[in-house]
Parts: C-alpha cells; sequence; structure tokens
C-alpha cells in the first residue's frame, strides 16, 4: 500500500502512539509514554496491526507476588526466624518457645521440621539449643530480601528461596500476567521514520463546511472495513409479522376480516358448530373452563331452540341428531375459545342474504388445556375463513387452501378425509415442507354441516370453512426446535431473528 | 385420539389381498383414518370418533377391502334364531333405560383373540359409550347363563356377587367403594336409588352394569364358545349401533349370530337387528357438492365402495355406521370413495371485497409508530398467575379465574398489560440494554353488561428500562403518539401502589381516563428482580379507538 495513503488513513489516536513505537515496547510501556488510556491502546494496537505496521506478540509472563502469610512474615518474621531468636541465648522447651515466639501449633511444627533438617537445632534433655549453623542462618536476611523484592518476574529471582518458599503454605503465589510486546514491520519502520501530515480534517462540521477549510485540505481516510458497534430496529414481533402477511393473502383474495372476544360462552363454541355436550373436547382437560364469571347469557329464544332440537335429533332439518338430552346450563358455561371457528358461528348468525356471496377471514389466538413443553402451548394461533356462496362446492373448499398455502410459500398441499363435528365433507390439510423435505400436518377444513348453518343462517347453503394452524408453519420458518421459543420474548432473539420476507 | 394398533398379517389377511406397505400408507390415509406408522407387523392408526366400526382389526379390514374394491358393496349378515329372551324391567326406565343384546355361538377363542376384544370393547366405552355413560358393553359366556335373563334394577342391599378380579361376593355399595372398577365409575350411578342389574332365571346376577360383571356368570375365557353380548345405557340407538359393531366383528372372527327376543314392557323386538337404514338420496345434491358430474350409476359404485348399498333410488346404511345423520355424509362417502386426490382444485369467480377490522388498522399504525422510536413489540400469553399479576406489583386488582389449569402458572387471565412486560424485562436482564419494549394485547374485566359478564380491551403497554430511564423518556412517548393521532390528553397527578408517588399521572381523553403513566416502583423492580430502573404506560385502545370514532 502507498505509505503517504496509509499515512492519511491514521487515526488521531494512532498518530498519538506511532511516534512512541520501537520495536520490543510493550503495551504497558507505550501506555505511559503516549499518555492514551489502557482501553484506547487496546484499540489502537488492534488498529495498527490489521494495518501491518506491526506485529504483536502474547508474552504470558510468571509474576511471583505474596500471598497471605508471606505479607504477615514480612511484618513479622519468618516463623523459624522468630523461633531462633527465643534461643539465640538460652536453650529453651518447646513450651517455653511456642509462647515466647507467638508461635501456633502448626506454624512451631514447621518451624521445628524445617531447624532439625538444616542441624540449626539441637535437642539436649527436654531443652533446645542454637547450633552455630544456625546462629548463621540467623544472620542471613536473603529470604526477607527475597519477599521485599515482590512482585517479580520468577526468572529474576533466586531459584533456591523460590523453590523452598513456593512448598510452603501460603507465602508467595503465582500470577500469570500477559502482555503484548510489540514490533515493528517493515511497513512500521517506514511509518515511524515519515513525516506525517498534521493537517487532516478529521470530521465535517459546520466550521469546515463555513470556512471552506474543507477545499485544500484532506480528510482522514477510514478503515471502512472496520466492525462498528450494533444497534437495533424498532421491530414487530415475528409472529405478528407472519398474522400480518396471512391477514394479507385473505384480503388479497377479497375476505373480510372478523373479530370478537377471546372469551365466549359454549353456545357458541361448541353448540352452534354441532358439536354434542358429551363430545370429549367439552371435557375440563381440553379446554379452558371459566371460574368466575362461570356462565354466561344466551342468544335470543328462537336460536337457541333451533340449536338444541338440531342436537337431539328432532328438527324440521332431515337429520338424526345426536339423540340426547341437550342442557342450557352446560351451553351457558364460559370458556376460552378453543378455535376461531367461533367467530364464523357469530357472522353466519348476524348475516343478512342479500349481501350475499360473502367471505370473512380470522386470524387469531385460540386456547386449549395443556401442560406447556417443547411441542405444545396452551394459546396457539389459527386463520379461519368462510366462504358463503350457494354456487359452493368441494373443489372449490380445495382451491381457496390451495392458494392460500401457496401464497404462504408451500406449493404442494395435499388434503386427507378427516373428521370434525361441524363439518361435512372434513378435510385434514398436510403442506410440503420443502426445506424439511417432509409433510406436515397443519389443521382442517370442511364444508359446515347444515345442523351448523340452517340455525345460524337460516338457509341451507353450502359454506366453506377453515382453521389450519400457523404456528407450525413460524416454527418450521424461523427454523425453532421447541415451540415455546414462539413466546419467550428473548429480546437478544427478537432483535437478531430474521425479519418475514413476504 | 383414539389409537389402535393392528397386525399387518392379520389385517391382510382380512382384506383378502396382498398390499405393499406403500399401497397400505396411502389408502389408510385416504379413506378417513389417520395412519402413525406400520414398523414390521405392527400398524398404527388414529381412529375418528365419527368410526367406531373401524376401531377393531376385522372392522378396519372390513373398510378398506370394501375402499380398494376387494369386497365392495353392502355386506350380509346370517341372523338364525336362538329362541333365547331378555326381559327389560319397568323399573330400569329412570335409572337405565335401554339395553341391545345379542348370541354368538361358535367362537374359538384364544388369549389374543381375548385381549383384542376387551381392548375394543375399552375403545367402544370410551368413545360411543363416552366412558360407559352413555353405552356400557356387557360380554358373558353363555354356556353358564340360564336364560331368559332380566334387566331390572333393585335396592342396593338386595345386590351382591363377586365381581371381577375379587375373591369374595361384595355387596352394590362395597363394590362402588372398594372395588377398583366400582369406584372409578361410582359416579354413573350416583343418586340413584336403585341399581341396574342382569339377572339370569336363577337369580345369579350376571352384572351390574355399568360397573362390572360378575366372576361367576361374566367371565370370557380362552375355552368359551358361545357368548351372550348386551349394551346397556341411555340411547336406544347407540346401544344398537354399538352392539352391531360387535356382532359383526365377532362374525369376521369366525363366530355366527343369534338373534334373542328383547322384550320392553311395551314392545319387542328380535335383537339385533342388522338390516341397513334406507336413506334417500339425491344425486344432484351429491353432484352439487363435490362440484363433480356423476351418474346415478357411478354414485351407487362409490357408495359400494364405502360398504353401502344403493336400490330403487334409496341408500341402504349398514347398521354399524354411527355417523350418516343426514345426506350430506352420504356425499362425503361418495368424495371419500371418489378419492380427496383427484379431486380438482377450484377457486370460483366470485367477485367480493376485502376489508380489515378498523380497530385492527388503528392497532397496526401504533405499532408501526411505536416500531419508529425503535421499540421492540413482545408477544405474551393471555394467562398467567396471581403472584405475577398482583402480589409483585403490589396492586390487587380482580381477575378473571380458570376452574381448572394444567399448570398453575397459568391460572388467571390478566386484568392489564404492564405485569407481563415486566415479566419480560425480568427474563431478560442477561440482555444488553436499553430495554424498550411494548406490546398491544387483550385484557380481561369484570362487565355485568357483556354476554359472557366479561369485558375484554385491548390495551397497549409501553415499558423502557435503561440505567437512566426516567418519566421524561416515557412521556416523550406518550407525546409523540399523541402528537401523531393529533389528539390532545390531560393528565393528573394519581396514586397507584405499582408507581413512584408524585411520579404516577391518570391521562384522560375528552374526559375520559383510559391510561396509566409513571414509574415503576422500586418495590415493585425488586419483586421483579429488576435493576434498572422502568418506565411504563398503558392505554386503553379500545377506548381510545371508541373515543376517536365518535
Amino acid at each position: 500500500m502507498d505509505i503517504n495513503i496509509l499515512a492519511e488513513s491514521l487515526h488521531p489516536l494512532e498518530r498519538k502512539a506511532i511516534p512512541h513505537l520501537k520495536n520490543k515496547i510493550t503495551d504497558k510501556e507505550l501506555e505511559k509514554k503516549s499518555g492514551l488510556k489502557n482501553a484506547e491502546i487496546s484499540r489502537v494496537l488492534q488498529w495498527l496491526e490489521n494495518k501491518e505496521i506491526i506485529k504483536i506478540k502474547q508474552e504470558t509472563k510468571e509474576i511471583i507476588c505474596l500471598d497471605k502469610n508471606g505479607k504477615n512474615y514480612l511484618r513479622t518474621n519468618l516463623p523459624e526466624k522468630a523461633f531462633l531468636e527465643t534461643i539465640k541465648n538460652n536453650p529453651l522447651s518447646l513450651k517455653e518457645i511456642e509462647s515466647k515466639a507467638r508461635l501456633d501449633k502448626q506454624e512451631l511444627n514447621i518451624s521445628v521440621g524445617l531447624l532439625k533438617k538444616h542441624n540449626y537445632i539441637e535437642l539436649n534433655d527436654d531443652k533446645i539449643s542454637i547450633t552455630q549453623k544456625g546462629k548463621d542462618f540467623l544472620k542471613d536476611d536473603s529470604e526477607i530480601k527475597f519477599l521485599k523484592s515482590l512482585p517479580l518476574e520468577a526468572s529474576k529471582l533466586d531459584k533456591k528461596i523460590l523453590k523452598e518458599l513456593s512448598e510452603r503454605k501460603e507465602i508467595i503465589k503465582t500470577n500469570f500476567e500477559k502482555t503484548k510486546v510489540i514490533e515493528l514491520t517493515e511497513l512500521g519502520e517506514k511509518i515511524i521514520k515519515s513525516k506525517l501530515d498534521e493537517n487532516l480534517i478529521e470530521a465535517v462540521n459546520q466550521d469546515i463546511l463555513k470556512n471552506s477549510s474543507w477545499k485544500d485540505k484532506k480528510f482522514r481516510r477510514y478503515d471502512i472495513k472496520l466492525p462498528v458497534p450494533k444497534i437495533y430496529p424498532g421491530k414487530r414481533h415475528f409472529v405478528n409479522q407472519v398474522n400480518e402477511y396471512t391477514k394479507r393473502i385473505w384480503m388479497d383474495l377479497g375476505f373480510k376480516e372478523m373479530t370478537g372476544p377471546l372469551l365466549n360462552t359454549s353456545f357458541w363454541n361448541f353448540d352452534a358448530l354441532f358439536t354434542a355436550q358429551d363430545h370429549p373436547v367439552r371435557e375440563m382437560h381440553d379446554t379452558f373452563f371459566i371460574k368466575n364469571p362461570r356462565s354466561g347469557k344466551l342468544p335470543d329464544k328462537k336460536l337457541v331452540n333451533y340449536v338444541k332440537e338440531v342436537h337431539e335429533g328432532n328438527s324440521d332439518l332431515d337429520s338424526l341428531g345426536w339423540q340426547y338430552s341437550w342442557d342450557e346450563n352446560e351451553a351457558k358455561r364460559n370458556i376460552l375459545r378453543t378455535h376461531t371457528t367461533v367467530l364464523s358461528a357469530k357472522t353466519l348468525n348476524s348475516l343478512k342474504k342479500e349481501d350475499m356471496p360473502l367471505k370473512f377471514f380470522a386470524v387469531g389466538k385460540c386456547f386449549r388445556n395443556e401442560t406447556l413443553d417443547w411441542s405444545h402451548l396452551f394459546e396457539f394461533n389459527q386463520t379461519e375463513g368462510i366462504v358463503i356462496d350457494k354456487n359452493n362446492n368441494f373443489r372449490h373448499l380445495l382451491g381457496y387452501l390451495k392458494q392460500f398455502f401457496k401464497k404462504m410459500g408451500y406449493e404442494k398441499a395435499r388434503f386427507r378425509p378427516a373428521y370434525f363435528p361441524y363439518t361435512e365433507f372434513s378435510v385434514e390439510i398436510d403442506i410440503f415442507d420443502p426445506q424439511h423435505q417432509k409433510w406436515i400436518e397443519i389443521g382442517g377444513a370442511g364444508i359446515l354441516r347444515p345442523e351448523v348453518v340452517v340455525p345460524l343462517l337460516g338457509e341451507d347453503i353450502p359454506v366453506l370453512a377453515w382453521g389450519p394452524g400457523v404456528d407450525r408453519i413460524m416454527t418450521s420458518v424461523y427454523k425453532l426446535k421447541d415451540i415455546r421459543e414462539l413466546y419467550k420474548n428473548d429480546l437478544k432473539q427478537l432483535r437478531e431473528i430474521k425479519i418475514w420476507m413476504k | 385420539m383414539t389409537m389402535i394398533k393392528v397386525s399387518k398379517k392379520e389385517l391382510i389377511k382380512l382384506i383378502g389381498k396382498p398390499l405393499d406397505d406403500e399401497t397400505l400408507k396411502d389408502r389408510i390415509s385416504m379413506i378417513g383414518t389417520d395412519l402413525e406408522y406400520i414398523q414390521n407387523d405392527e400398524i398404527s392408526v388414529e381412529i375418528f370418533p365419527n368410526r367406531p366400526d373401524m376401531l377393531s382389526c376385522q372392522g378396519l379390514a372390513r373398510a378398506l377391502s370394501s375402499f380398494i374394491g376387494v369386497k365392495t358393496g353392502l355386506k350380509n349378515y346370517k341372523i338364525q334364531k336362538s329362541n333365547k329372551q331378555l326381559l327389560v324391567d319397568k323399573s330400569v326406565k329412570d335409572i337405565r333405560p335401554y339395553t341391545a343384546c345379542a348370541i354368538i355361538k361358535s367362537l374359538k377363542l384364544n388369549d389374543e383373540k381375548l385381549k383384542e376384544i376387551i381392548d375394543v370393547q375399552e375403545k367402544l366405552h370410551i368413545g360411543i359409550g363416552r366412558n360407559r355413560k352413555k353405552v356400557a358393553i356387557g360380554i358373558y359366556p353363555s354356556e353358564v347363563i340360564s336364560y331368559p335373563i332380566r334387566f331390572e334394577a333393585l335396592n342396593p342391599e338386595k345386590i351382591k356377587f363377586k365381581p371381577l378380579e375379587s375373591n369374595i361376593e361384595m355387596s352394590a355399595r362395597d363394590i362402588l367403594e372398594k372395588h377398583p372398577k366400582g369406584k372409578e365409575y361410582a359416579h354413573l350411578l350416583g343418586g340413584k336409588e336403585k341399581y341396574p342389574i342382569f339377572i339370569d332365571s336363577k337369580n345369579k346376577i350376571l352384572s351390574m352394569p355399568p360397573i362390572i360383571n360378575s366372576d361367576d356368570t361374566g367371565k370370557v375365557t380362552e375355552s368359551t364358545k358361545e357368548i351372550f353380548i348386551e349394551c346397556s345405557g341411555f340411547s336406544f340407538e347407540s346401544c344398537k349401533i354399538t352392539l352391531n359393531i360387535l356382532v359383526t366383528m365377532f362374525v369376521d372372527i369366525g363366530g355366527e349370530i343369534y338373534s334373542m327376543d328383547l322384550i320392553y314392557p311395551d314392545k319387542t323386538y328380535e335383537s339385533p337387528d342388522l338390516n341397513p337404514r334406507k336413506m334417500k338420496m339425491d344425486i344432484s345434491y351429491i353432484n352439487r357438492l363435490t362440484g363433480l358430474n356423476l351418474s346415478e350409476t357411478e354414485v351407487k359404485e362409490l357408495l359400494e365402495k364405502m360398504g353401502f348399498g344403493y336400490e330403487n333410488k334409496k341408500v341402504l346404511v349398514p347398521a354399524y355406521r354411527s355417523d350418516i345423520l343426514h345426506q350430506i355424509d352420504l356425499a362425503e362417502e361418495v368424495a371419500i370413495a371418489y378419492g380427496y386426490e383427484n379431486f380438482i382444485e377450484e377457486i370460483p369467480n366470485v367477485s367480493t371485497i376485502g376489508a380489515e377490522d378498523p380497530l385492527e388498522i388503528f392497532k397496526k399504525k401504533i405499532v408501526y409508530l411505536l416500531t419508529g422510536l425503535d421499540l421492540i413489540e413482545t408477544n405474551t400469553y393471555h394467562l398467567t398467575n396471581l403472584n405475577d399479576h398482583n402480589e409483585k406489583m403490589d396492586n390487587k386488582t380482580e381477575v378473571v379465574e380458570i376452574q381448572e389449569t394444567k399448570s398453575s402458572d397459568y391460572s388467571i387471565l390478566r386484568s392489564w398489560m404492564i405485569p407481563s412486560l415486566l415479566k419480560v424485562l425480568s427474563e431478560n436482564r442477561h440482555n444488553s440494554y436499553p430495554q424498550n419494549i411494548f406490546e398491544i394485547g387483550s385484557t380481561f374485566k369484570f362487565n355485568k353488561e357483556t354476554e359472557t359478564g366479561v369485558e375484554e380491551s385491548q390495551r397497549l403497554a409501553v415499558l423502557l428500562s435503561d440505567a437512566k430511564t426516567d418519566f421524561t423518556h416515557i412521556k416523550q412517548i406518550l407525546d409523540a403518539i399523541f402528537l401523531n393521532l393529533d389528539l390532545e390528553y390531560s393528565i393528573e397527578e394519581t396514586e397507584h401502589n405499582s408507581f413512584i408517588p408524585g411520579r404516577v399521572g391518570r391521562i384522560s381523553v375528552k374526559g375520559k381516563n383510559i391510561a396509566y403513566i409513571g414509574e415503576i416502583h422500586p418495590k415493585v423492580l425488586v419483586n421483579f428482580g429488576l435493576e434498572n430502573p422502568v418506565a411504563a404506560l398503558e392505554i386503553n385502545i379500545t377506548e381510545l379507538f371508541k373515543l376517536i370514532n365518535n
């Protein structure tokens, strides 16, 4: 690289450091000499290395420091020395030494062992006396000097004393200190010799623009490849991004949105949808029943009676019904909706014949009494659709569904016979996930039964209906192995997750 | 969900034509059952509740054999007369009013077969029998019974027999209190003064339905050649269909059906009755719904693939099918026989105008504003618990409770949003700050005026948290929202336990309170384990939207 261009790209901090660079200088030395802060030094060295001005070698130094006991002994004395001091003139018994030297049992034992080993003391009767060798040792203060010199690199210390002291309890310890040693490259040698242009413009500001000084100066060049601190945009939750897109598909296909409460009477959620009161889905372990207020109100008598007759099998429809005695109180029970089909039931009940044909959709949360685990949630997203048109047929149902999933990114959808109490025909939808090369079961669809449509709408019209779940599409697209991650609300995940691309 | 496991070898033998695994998988999926897996000889299939007749290997094979064209059309079953009787006493009328019965002879049972029968019986109990409430099934060795049998209700004191799985004779009360099956099903006889029993002419008790059979007269073994079956319950139709499912299964096992005289106080039936139900069918109705153009002959052939008969413009519905309630059910049978995979999808050329719900549009606008302010949208559960929602907030609000929940962490419905979002912050302490979040969600409050007694509102919560977050920051958000809505608000100091006194306000628009704003109280922060201040805002979006549009 051209040395001038390189010089122009130097950051002000680098300019401060460069005059102090020389071979073998350490980061700490450079910090002292340049007056840069510690954090600045490490950034500068990183930049200079990126520019191939310097090479950095990491060196780890073994630094010997005082440990807990070492600090104490430096203040008082080494225990074996204190021991010898007491018998410098007269032999004493061990007990006397102990109290005079103020040593604890452990220190006393270590001292005796050590002093005996080197023949610094002798034992006569029960008295202990000092030897000549001991006297010499007492005068020798090399260990104290050693301790006073700390902290110091291990290589600069007396090996014998180091070995002895390091074998003893908590007198010294070793710290490993990381040092960066700088070596100038060929380019570096050139840079420190060249004269740096001090007149570069650092930032565009109002002054520069006013006085036009930028016209005869150069700008400092940036290293545009350097990484910058991360920022994060405000963002819709990814589940809502998918829901928003789902809504748009239906609107593009001419569907109008239905909304409504999550808490409903069983009447709308089950009875109006021809789900027998003893159907297992209506049991506590499948559905969230409300404790308080336990029950709600039923709609107008005419509708309620019709629904009752249809269930019991004595309506004017040519249907056997479910052959049991329908209970109004059961229908009044409040629950959290188990499907968005509750919205379709209410919508059907509100329509005028002259407005048909009509298409409606809903996207929303539904509930089932589940224990949370990696594959189960008690709240899930469903997308609902109904088409009310006297010319409807089964092929149309499959047509709308196929189109929807195509727009969701699934070219292949297949339909299997299924069973739901409120539809006939009933369809289970599978879509082919090209990413994982497998079929995913996505939910149900069908044509609403006359037992559902006639009481609500007042006319026997084939109503196409569907309510596939979308959570499995989300977990597949976002590659989530655990379905709970949809609602984990981990901000790192939300900040970094890819936006929905449709 | 009812799963059954059948032997592939047995199934193919019964179908009467060798099939490879792929074909078998495909056909099981396309007949209206959900194939779980085929592994070696074991096939696992989910049977939907509308087809209890497919709960046995025999029933499944019968349907498949017809579906793939081996043995199509209505099956004819030979019924011989046993000349034996079952007398239904009027005393059962309010206790367990109905029963249907049959005798099967020439059976060759083994241990495996017995297990299969018990398994099917249990699955029928759970499904069509609604845990024995609607229908309970009893199967007895006919050889030890002295006919006629009586179905009557007696005072519990008079009922005493040795139940299955017991070594001693027990009274009816003891059975309900001490016997495992008694305890499990005692609630089905709860409040009854008399209990129903089947009893033979020598006054030996056969069983006490829907609880348990007698060990002496109600235990079928490998050596049993002849059985008596009864189905008792509250719907004669369901009893008959359950019986028909069982007797047709026994024919496929190798038995022969013998009918009995079923004598009610007012009427006598010959039971079982396997005569097909006749239903009228309109070919044009079928074509209209399927979107096909089938001739009468084609419809007839398709119905035969599903095991139905067709003669004189009438459909003959097999006596074991419980799910054909209406003509539309026949249309679906035709469609399944035609093959869902063979339908050509079509989007009709019908023009309708799409539209988004106005409140949803408003919510979306608010979301765009807030994401433009670098806020992250969260998505929390509607269900929470009193500890997070009230205790930690030091704020008692009335909440809507769930009756029975599988996790006590999720036992109430939230009445406001801020607790849910504080919980989010408490779970994100390891992530970098600032943490500025928001969410619009449904909240639940009592209101007697509504259909359910609960009013749901959409509420927006905004929470800002960083080392130096304070009231100014959250008020800036509030101002930005109202500026962009071109709406004025007024703010009054208020008191709220969850906020710092002197730093909490109530926001009203056109005289209506619609929001809270303030700095969250340190005790609340500590309760959530938070180490940074939090400034928060909560607006009732439903109300705000109403005010704007009035």
